[in-house]
């Protein structure tokens, strides 16, 4: 069984790797990744901290609704787990 | 296509080329704020003896060097090599680094096409690309329609890159959001099993491994 998870809806400002189509969104991890620097301070030049970060993958009936093309098509995208809550 | 330019007729203000071209304009408009960034800091660190103006034109022509002949010969090799399959959908980076490509620190994730699966590669945010494995992104793939329309519309992109799938083909579109880089292993085409290896990788397309396109067939 595949750990659920949904997306932070946050609205910070900066430079955030979280796409916002994604945000308040749920799906399941495919796998994890690893740890990789903070994109949110590497890209203003400050020390940033290593973060987990996972492939999330998302139904497309989940993303669009009704007016998704097949409902059972999927979207993986990756996000850091601080833009993660567990389900 | 290339010459529906229905302008053509009617422009002569700078002539045409021999093959009924428009001449392409000068650009003598003002270079613009990261042009002149680039332009300072490339001196400074020449001035400085950083490096040198024969290292940067190298390393262009690394960048210049690199296509997606490369990316079709790791995918000739997984076709022709079921261990190497293995080791590439494991890990794309290692696999392609055995292969003897310089991919630098790219953390690349190979996914597999089959008879029930597609795989489509976008960049939402940006232009994320396998570069070193693929060399530069074709244009249409950084536009705001690809990148808009390839994750929530994808099969009727996929229509107008020619690629008609079935309901029943799950597609998996894959959004480069952060730290990863993706190339599709295209699905090796009926009819070659007596292929060599260098044979292969002529089917392999570029947009096969973006997953816009399927491989060719002998």
């Amino acid at each position: 069984m595949a750990e659920r998870v949904r997306v932070r809806a946050m609205m910070p400002p900066g430079h955030v790797r979280a796409p916002v189509y994604l945000r308040g969104k749920e799906g399941v991890i495919e796998r994890p990744l690893g740890a990789f620097h903070n994109p949110e301070q590497l890209a203003y030049g400050l020390s940033a901290e290593k973060k987990p970060l996972y492939r999330v993958r998302f139904r497309m009936a989940e993303l669009w609704g009704e007016t998704a093309e097949n409902p059972n098509d999927t979207l993986d995208a990756e996000i850091y787990e601080h833009w993660l809550e567990r389900l | 296509m290339p010459h529906d330019h229905p302008d053509h007729a009617h422009d002569h203000d700078h002539g045409l080329s021999p093959s009924g071209h428009p001449y392409r304009a000068d650009n003598d408009e003002p270079l613009t704020y990261w042009q002149r960034m680039e332009i300072a800091v490339r001196e400074l660190l020449i001035e400085k003896a950083r490096v040198s103006p024969a290292e940067i034109t190298a390393q262009i022509e690394v960048m210049d060097a690199r296509s997606p002949a490369n990316g079709a010969a790791v995918v000739a090799r997984a076709w022709s090599d079921p261990a190497f399959k293995a080791r590439l959908l494991a890990d794309a980076g290692a696999a392609s680094r055995e292969m003897g490509f310089d991919i630098g620190p790219l953390n690349l994730i190979a996914v597999e096409n089959t008879d029930s699966v597609h795989n489509l590669i976008v960049c939402t945010l940006c232009s994320c690309y396998p570069r070193n494995l693929l060399g530069l992104p074709p244009d249409w793939y950084k536009t705001r329609e690809y990148r808009s329309r390839a994750v929530r519309e994808p099969r009727a992109v996929l229509r107008e890159f020619g690629v008609d799938l079935p309901e029943s083909t799950r597609i998996r579109v894959h959004d480069s959001t952060a730290d990863m880089r993706y190339i599709v292993l295209p699905a090796r085409p009926a009819g070659t099993d007596k292929m060599t290896e260098a044979e292969l990788a002529d089917l392999v397309t570029r947009d096969a491994m973006i997953g816009t396109g399927l491989a060719r067939t002998p």
